[in-house]
């Protein structure tokens, strides 16, 4: 008989810690109320909000996705729990956090269990500094666009030292994968974001998307007095964050056909689930920063209804074409990634750059020279 | 160079052209059939397991147990026996069991019952926690049936 691989089992399913800790916490925060300046309460207070607003589109971004890609193939998809399904996300939860956690030998015990915080935190924090609506902001930060794109980058060291924490060849080849395509695609996401910059001249978000204001045609895509190029940015900028994702076609990290899961092979129960909610807040974060930067954030198309779920109702049609790609799309080969990013994406950018710059230079002096 | 870039009109043509086809199909009715819940009526000659066809009027078997089908099943699958009553012209059935383990449903009996007297079932969800659950009592579902 071939003898079982050796595990440490780890006996702790995360439900029973989480039922104790939050009476817990509650009255801890309870106590702590007239302790702590208010300035720190909002901070406290966001970042609760932000981690549930980050849960729950996790849960209900996978009953969707399930959904509209059971649609696409004309079946139904989930529909047993609760009416449409939509309780399925909280058996898929409770299942997960009952899960036992595994942690193989041989494992990186640190890299191991920090992997998955490294990626599920960034997108957390990168939330702060995303309006909304606005005055619905936790943090009006005025380098909001920078810290985004620098904890952006964080993630992609947690799918690295993930891959490699686990002592897995699928694990590291495919977080080896991940990185050269994140590193690919973040240098056209930032000439474009360069490009913006140079038409918005902040990186205050709150800012970028207050210029929008005004109706449809004040929107950064559609304002080709700004720069007849805008739509090309919206696009580059779009195919980037779908890479940036992780998200098909462009899903080389997880190539269940060569590599298993990718670089959460190993994981199991909760720490799965911890790569998960990163993975679906980082898409929510992507397509947020798409309907700020090009789509007016929380602008409303002609005077209808204004209000932050404008905001919201742009992330989840953005969201929607993010799936809809998904399933029409075969997964690319690396070369055939690379390939996109190296010849298409960084030369287009660049050019489209260069004739921003050229046209922000030239047609304010012919406008004025008339 | 003019080929890079009909490479790129090209493809991104092709990427819209695939993005309309799965929108498309995303809009059409859904055709998959909720199986424990709704199931299909199966094709006339669907074949399942052999069943015995009672008379019209009366329900009983319209078998006259002239044994061409045991006799002709390759697979020896048939048992029947019967016997004569009084005043009845024909013999009438008292047992026929069908080995469903064994049964190729290749057919031959039902070809070979010049009578009409056994048919294939439409039943297709056939399943047994062992072997002896595969020997059916065919005249006992007769009587159940009718
Ligand atoms: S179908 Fe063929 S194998 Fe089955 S009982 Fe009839 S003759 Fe025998
Ligand atoms: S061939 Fe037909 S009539 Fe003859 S025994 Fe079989 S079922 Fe009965």
């Amino acid at each position: 008989m071939i003898p079982l691989p050796e595990t440490r089992r780890v006996f702790t399913p995360f439900i029973i810690p989480s039922l104790i800790a939050l009476p817990v916490a509650g009255f801890g925060l309870y106590a702590l109320w007239p302790l702590l300046p208010l300035d720190l309460w909002r901070v406290i207070i966001a970042l609760i909000a932000l981690i549930a607003f980050a849960a729950g589109n996790a849960a209900y971004l996978v009953w969707l996705e399930r959904k509209v890609c059971a649609h696409i193939q004309c079946r139904i998809g989930p529909k047993e729990v609760g009416p449409f399904g939509l309780l399925q996300p909280l058996a898929d939860g409770i299942k997960l956090m009952t899960k036992q956690l595994i942690v193989p030998k041989g494992v990186d015990p640190l890299l191991f269990k920090v992997a998955p915080l490294l990626v599920l935190v960034p997108a957390v924090m990168s939330f702060v500094t995303i309006p909304f609506s606005e005055t619905l902001v936790a943090r009006n930060i005025d380098i909001g666009l920078l810290m985004i794109f620098a904890f952006a980058s964080v993630n992609v060291m947690g799918l690295l030292l993930g891959g490699w924490g686990s002592a897995n060849k699928y694990a590291v080849i495919s977080a080896a994968r991940a990185v050269s395509q994140n590193v690919a695609y973040e240098i056209p996401m930032l000439i474009t974001v360069i490009t913006m910059v140079m038409i918005t001249h902040t990186l205050n978000l709150r800012d970028i998307v207050l210029q929008q204001s005004g109706n449809m045609f004040d929107w950064y895509v559609f304002r080709f007095s700004a720069s007849p190029l805008l739509w090309m940015s919206f696009l580059i900028f779009f195919v980037c964050s779908l890479a940036e994702t992780n998200r098909a076609p462009f899903d080389l990290g997880e190539a269940e056909s060569e590599l298993i899961a990718g670089f959460h092979t190993e994981y199991s129960g909760m720490g799965f689930g911890v790569f998960f909610m990163g993975e679906y807040a980082n898409i929510v974060i992507g397509c947020g920063l798409t309907s700020i930067l090009f789509l007016g954030g929380w602008q409303c198309p002609f005077g209808l209804w204004p209000g932050w779920w404008w905001f919201l109702a742009k992330i989840y049609f953005l969201i929607f074409c993010v799936m809809w790609i998904r399933w029409t799309y075969p997964r690319t080969t690396l070369w055939g990634l690379l390939n996109l990013s190296w010849k298409v994406l960084i030369p287009l950018a660049l050019i489209n750059l260069l004739l921003t710059g050229g046209w922000l230079k030239f047609w304010p002096m012919l406008m004025g020279a008339q | 160079m003019s080929g890079y870039f009909k490479d790129l009109f090209g493809g991104t043509k092709s990427l819209a052209v695939g993005l309309g086809i799965t929108f498309r199909y995303m809009c059409k009715p859904v055709v998959t059939l909720q199986y424990p819940h709704e199931s299909l009526k199966m094709t006339p000659r669907y074949r399942g397991h052999i069943e015995l066809v009672g008379d019209e009027e009366t329900g009983l078997p319209k078998c006259v147990v002239c044994g061409m089908c045991q006799k002709t099943c390759p697979s020896n699958c048939i048992t029947l026996a019967g016997e004569k009553t009084e005043g009845a012209k024909t013999k009438s059935l008292t047992m026929y069991t069908l080995d469903f383990t064994k049964c190729s449903l290749c057919g031959q009996c039902v070809e070979s019952c010049k009578f009409g007297a056994i048919d294939f079932s439409k039943d297709y969800n056939l399943a047994g926690p062992r072997k002896e659950a595969f020997i059916f009592d065919l005249l006992k579902r007769l009587e159940e049936k009718s």
